[in-house]
């Protein structure tokens, strides 16, 4: 059996309702940027930009999120997390100080209003997911316990 | 889109969602109730998608953006799928809880249809 140290590799409990949340706003901002796109993108193509832009962050926040207990992805989820969190910050505050330049309103409009404010919260909960999930390179992992190390 | 159908979505997907997410934060793993509830949920999203094809051909036509609309069609209908899925790798109380996020989020989903069907103005 694994050291009580080391952890599983892959996402476990509370973690993967995150995981589940993340996949569904990045269905989400997919679904609204494309349609946008391919609709409308001469109309107010800042906008759908960021609405593209939203949703690739979520979908590599989702990825991250999932494969996070490896170094490597874990810090493409931190990086991913805290581009959503400043994204959401940015976007929705010049929405209300410039809304002609956000009309229509894309996922991180009036900090996601439009979406239950989850955009605004979400991006807590994954910082506070990867600050009680810790993974260093010197982390100890199930693959680095004594007994049959590949690594 | 078919008012009263679309109550009956939502009914669905909200009671599903409730239980799903009561139940796991109880600690209760997934069952064939509340695996069952997810099922009866894509049940009606596919049904969902018949009347959506058939219903313009009687007069029924959406008033929004037809792409919109079935662009949100198709991510409600592969989201329980998914959702389940992912759900069951690991069949825990929290995976309960997954599942009632999934039915919550097809709830809102299938909300958002109906007002591209009938109020929305492409």
């Amino acid at each position: 059996m694994t050291a009580p140290a080391a952890g599983p590799r892959r996402m476990t409990g509370i973690g993967r309702v995150l995981v589940i949340v993340y996949a569904v706003m990045a269905l989400a901002a997919t679904g609204r940027s494309f349609v946008q796109i391919a609709e409308r993108f001469a109309e107010a193509p800042l906008a759908y930009a960021l609405s593209a832009a939203s949703a690739v962050v979520y979908i590599l926040a989702t990825l991250a999120l999932v494969f996070s207990r490896r170094p490597g992805w874990y810090a493409v989820a931190w990086v991913a997390i805290v581009f959503e969190l400043v994204g959401v910050v940015v976007v929705g505050t010049l929405s209300l100080l410039l809304p002609a330049l956000f009309q229509p309103p894309t996922v991180w409009s009036l900090y996601g209003n439009g979406y239950l404010f989850i955009p605004l919260v979400l991006p807590f909960f994954g910082l506070w997911w990867l600050l009680t999930h810790r993974v260093t390179r010197a982390t100890p992992t199930a693959e680095a316990a004594p007994a049959g190390a590949t690594r | 889109m078919i008012l009263w159908f679309t109550v009956v979505q939502l009914v669905a997907a909200v009671a599903a969602g409730l239980l799903c997410v009561v139940l796991g934060l109880a600690g209760r793993r997934p069952s064939d109730l509340t695996v069952g509830a997810l099922a009866l949920v894509e049940l009606l999203l596919l049904a969902q998608v018949a009347v959506a094809i058939v219903a313009p051909l009687t007069g029924n036509a959406p008033t929004g953006s037809a792409l919109e609309y079935w662009t949100y069609l198709v991510s409600a209908v592969l989201l329980p799928l998914a959702g389940v899925g992912w759900a069951l790798v690991e069949r825990s109380r929290w995976s309960t809880v997954i599942m009632g996020v999934v039915a919550l989020s097809a709830a809102v989903m299938v909300w958002r249809m109906h007002v591209i069907w009938t109020i929305q103005v492409a």
